[in-house]
This record gives structure tokens, sequence and C-alpha cells, in this order.
């Protein structure tokens, strides 16, 4: 628990960086988790290959809203082919936080990046593999 | 006022789950998700595996016909437990979500015809929603929700309009979210009034409380078996004999079959029509001994116990700032859990945080997806007791609740 609510996971659920839509977007695409009903909706702006610009808003617990703060900060001005690579591992990485055995709380971390897979994977009219995001 | 008619440090001891050091030890508030185990229970399940283990209704050797005896005894202890009027009133399914499911489709496929309606309510579990959806998709019948109030109480002020054209009344006896306990009696006496049958999901009330379907007057009663101190993989699935007799089977295969050809077969009489296949003998039997230690404690002692539980869960959850409890005030009307909301933190966070004191709540929407539409939230977190939990579980939540607030405010 000491490590799941440390402060940064706190900072980022307080105040969320690139929170709220964008108008206009290229991709927009929300994703919910069935287990609790929590939704989040990821926005993006591509521009020359790359993420020109993200936003992300709904509702959910600290580890979901800030892992979308945090993974949302990372994609900004990040190439399509390595968003698309981006992964369950960078993720986790990225929030610091051991989920490997706690499956549940592994969902809510995930919740953004399979919004943002989901969403730019059909921008691209490409077939997504969501097995590893679910 | 809290002290329990019977030994609670003696129960507490029959429980070897409780004993275990887990940090500290746990503080077990789930337990309208799943109950844990009395050290009778894990032993009789295990001691028909070293002593009696073999198939039921099948071998005329010794093993075989003692195993059949311990089954059919546990379908007796359920009958007694519940007042039915036989044994043969009891059908062993999987869970009660598979009891429900049976009923929807053998009674239901063969009852049900395009424009009649099956009423439910706004506060059931996904397993009381969904059998009735595909079973309303098959037939061209419609589903209806009897609504609810702010304070988490059925709206029957018009039961009467909500009852025309009702086939079957499908609802829960105790809400798994709200804790709210319904008048089955009196909905069992509007639905027959006008030609309908009952149906109740016991799931939540069996467990906690003493149950006489005849008293209640309905007509199914579904209920799972691991809720109730017994293993995961048995439920039970109680009906009127005569309902039953005349329902076509709901699975096909060994056991349920009187003769067999290429072409056709006829059917077993119940419960056996509706046990296709190796039954699951061992928790069968392990419930027959979840009840027996019911009984010995007295389920009248277990839920005046629980009333003065949920009595005190709800006066402690009320001191705790920022701590919203959704269902009925505590009366008889009432079970002894809470459904909460927290304001500065998700339920997820909340439950977290509690595990990390030792506290295991539940956190979601507890398979109640339009229940919590109703109360307009995502999610709760919920704190249920059982005959094993005590005043100081419950004070380690309000503790942990503290800790929460501290945490996120």
């Amino acid at each position: 628990m000491s490590d799941m609510y440390r402060d940064l996971i706190l900072e980022h659920h307080r105040y969320p960086h690139n929170y709220g839509t964008l108008d206009p977007h290229d991709v927009s695409q929300e994703e919910h988790n069935p287990l609790c009903g929590d939704r989040i909706r990821l926005d993006l702006r591509i521009a020359d290959g790359k993420i020109a610009a993200v936003a992300f808003s709904g509702k959910g617990c600290a580890v979901s809203q800030a892992a979308a703060s945090m993974l949302t900060d990372e994609l900004i001005g990040m190439d399509l082919d390595a968003a698309r690579a981006y992964s369950k591992d960078d993720v986790l990485e990225l929030i610091g936080l051991p989920l490997d055995k706690n499956p549940v709380r592994l969902k809510c971390a995930l919740l953004s990046l399979k919004a943002m897979k989901v969403g730019l994977y059909r921008y691209l009219g490409q077939q997504l593999d969501t097995d590893e995001l679910d | 006022m809290h002290t329990p008619p019977f030994d609670i440090a003696a129960v507490r001891r029959d429980f070897p789950i409780l004993q275990l050091p887990i940090e500290r030890p746990v503080a077990f508030l789930d337990s309208a998700s799943s109950s844990q185990k009395p050290e009778a229970v894990i032993a009789a399940q295990a001691a028909f595996y070293r002593t009696t283990n073999a198939n039921v209704h099948r071998g005329v050797y010794q093993l075989s016909e003692q195993a059949t005896y311990e089954f059919e005894r546990a379908r007796g202890r359920v009958a007694f437990f519940i007042n039915a009027n036989s044994a043969r009133e009891v059908i062993f399914t999987r869970n009660t979500t598979e009891a429900i499911n049976l009923v929807a489709q053998s009674w239901g496929g063969s009852n049900l015809h395009p424009g009649d309606v099956i009423l439910l309510s706004q506060m059931e579990h996904h397993s009381n929603i969904v059998p009735w959806q595909l079973l309303a998709q098959r037939t061209g019948a419609s589903l209806r929700a009897i609504p609810i109030d702010s304070a988490g109480r059925l709206v029957l002020d018009d039961i009467d309009t909500l009852l025309q054209g009702v086939k079957l009344v499908a609802i829960t006896h105790q809400s798994n979210v709200l804790g709210t306990i319904n008048p089955v009696q009196y909905l069992a006496t509007k639905a027959h009034a006008v030609g309908a049958l009952i149906l109740v999901d016991g799931a939540q009330s069996v467990p906690h409380m003493p149950t006489d379907v005849q008293a209640l007057g309905i007509d199914f009663l579904a209920f799972s078996g691991h809720k109730m101190l017994a293993p995961t993989g048995v439920g039970v699935l109680w009906g009127r004999k005569a309902l039953l007799d005349a329902m076509p089977p709901f699975l096909g295969g060994g056991s349920m079959i009187k003769t067999v050809t290429i072409e056709v077969s006829t059917y077993a009489d119940v419960p056996a029509r509706f046990e296709a296949g190796t039954p699951m003998i061992g928790e069968a039997i392990a419930l027959g001994h979840a009840i027996d230690y019911l009984e010995a404690i007295g389920m009248a002692n277990v839920a005046a116990y629980e009333e003065s539980l949920g009595h005190y869960l709800l006066d402690q959850l009320a001191e705790v700032s920022g701590v919203t409890v959704y269902g009925p005030p505590i009366g008889p009307d009432r079970a002894a859990m809470a459904s909460f909301t927290v304001d500065c933190a998700h339920p997820h966070d909340v439950a977290q945080v509690l595990d990390s004191e030792g506290v295991a709540v539940r956190a979601g929407h507890h398979c109640t997806q339009p229940l919590h539409a109703a109360l307009d939230i995502p999610s709760t977190a919920r704190a249920s007791c059982y005959l094993y939990n005590t005043t100081q579980d419950i004070d380690r939540l309000v503790a942990g609740l503290r800790k929460v607030t501290t945490l996120f405010a």
C-alpha cells in the first residue's frame, strides 16, 4: 500500500496533467472497466507522424487517474510507431507500481493505455490484439 | 447489546482463516461475496474424498452406496433448513446463478409467450436480470422493474399496476448492496393474486436468517452454498413439487434419464431430472455439514447477533465524515452490511487502503449496474458481516476509513 499511494501517484491523482478533451481531435476513444464501471476518454491530435496533443477525461480511482496523467505526459511528441508499440510493461515502469500479482488493480492502471491503443490502431486502420491489455 | 447469543470466541476459533496472520489477523468484511468456512465443513469435504469417494446413484458397491447416502442426507438437511415439504423439492446446482437459469430455461421456456411480463426490481443482482433477458429474447416476453426510493426500498404503491400481464416475479430477498430485506411474503400474495409465480433470489438472505419457504408462500428459491459456510460449486434450487414435476429438463446427460434410445429419451423424476451428469458430491455433503453448523448455533441467534452488528456498523460509519452509506436505516428490513462511498476517494482506493490495514471489503458495482445507475454512482465499497464478525472488526474498518480520509483529503 505504501507503494501504491506514494506521493507521485497521489500528486497526479489530485492534479492530473492533460485533463480535458481536444477539439478538434484525430482520435477519441473511450474505454471502461467493467469491474467497477470506471470510464476514461482519451483524445489525440496527430501531426507529422507524431502525437501533437493529448488529453484524457473521465472518473476513476487514483491508480487509473494517475496512470492516465503520467501516460499522457509521456505521449506528447511521441512517434506513432513508438505509441503503437507502447506496452503494459512500459506503463508499469512509468508509474512504478508492482501490480504483477494484483490483476484487479492492473486493469485500472492499463485503462488509459487501452484507450490510446484501441483509438490509435483504429486511426491507422490496423488490427490491435487487445489480449495483453485485458 | 453486541454480546452474541452464542460463544463468539469459540465460533471464531472454528474458522482457520481467521487465525492466519496476514500481517495481522484479517477483519473479514466481505461475506456477502463469499463466506469463510469452518473447520467442520473443510473436514467434512476432505473426509468424503479420504473415506467415501465414489460416484452417486450408480454403483452397488459399498463406497458408492455410502456416497449416495451422504449426498442424499445433505439434500434432506437442505430441505429441513428451508422447511421444504420434501427433499425431492431440492435440486443441487452450481450456485444461485445456475438455479435461476434453470428456472428461466425450463419453466420460462415452456410457460412464457409474447406479451408476458417478468417483474424484477431495480436492485437485482445481474444473475437475476440477465437470465430473464435471455428468456425474454427467446420468447417475446418483456421485463419490468419495481423502482426503489431514495432510502433503497422497493416502491410498492403501484404494485397492482406493475403486476399487469406478469407471469413471474423474480425478486431478491435481500439486496447485496443496499442490505434491504424485501417483503417477499407480501409480494408472493400479490403475485399469486394475478396468477403469477414468484422466484426469490435467496443468495443473501438464506445464510443470515431463518428461511421457511412455506411460510413465505413462494414458488422457487435459489441460493448458494459458498455464502453460507459451504464450499464453492454447490447451490440450491428449491421449487414446489407440482411445478418441478411439470418442468422439462434443463441440461441433458447421465442421471437425468429413465430410458435412452438413439432417437428419444424419457426423463427421470425430480430432482434427478435437473441434475445431469456427476454432481458436486463432496461440496453438497459439505453444505449439509455447514447447515449442521448453522443449526447448532440457531439461525434466529445468527440473525439476532447480525442485527446488533448491523446497528453498530451503521452507527460507526455515520461518525466518519465524508462517508455516505446507501440503503435503509437500521431496522427490521436492513441487513448487517453497508455499501458506501467516501467523498475524497474512489472505492478501489478505499478498499486498497483498508486492505493494507488488514480489513477486507469489496469495491465495485457488486454485479448491480442498474442499481448503481439508479443511485447515480459508478461504484461503492461494501462491508458485510457474518456470524464470526465482531465489533472490533468494525472498529478496524472505521480506523481504516480515517486513514483513507487523511491520505486523500
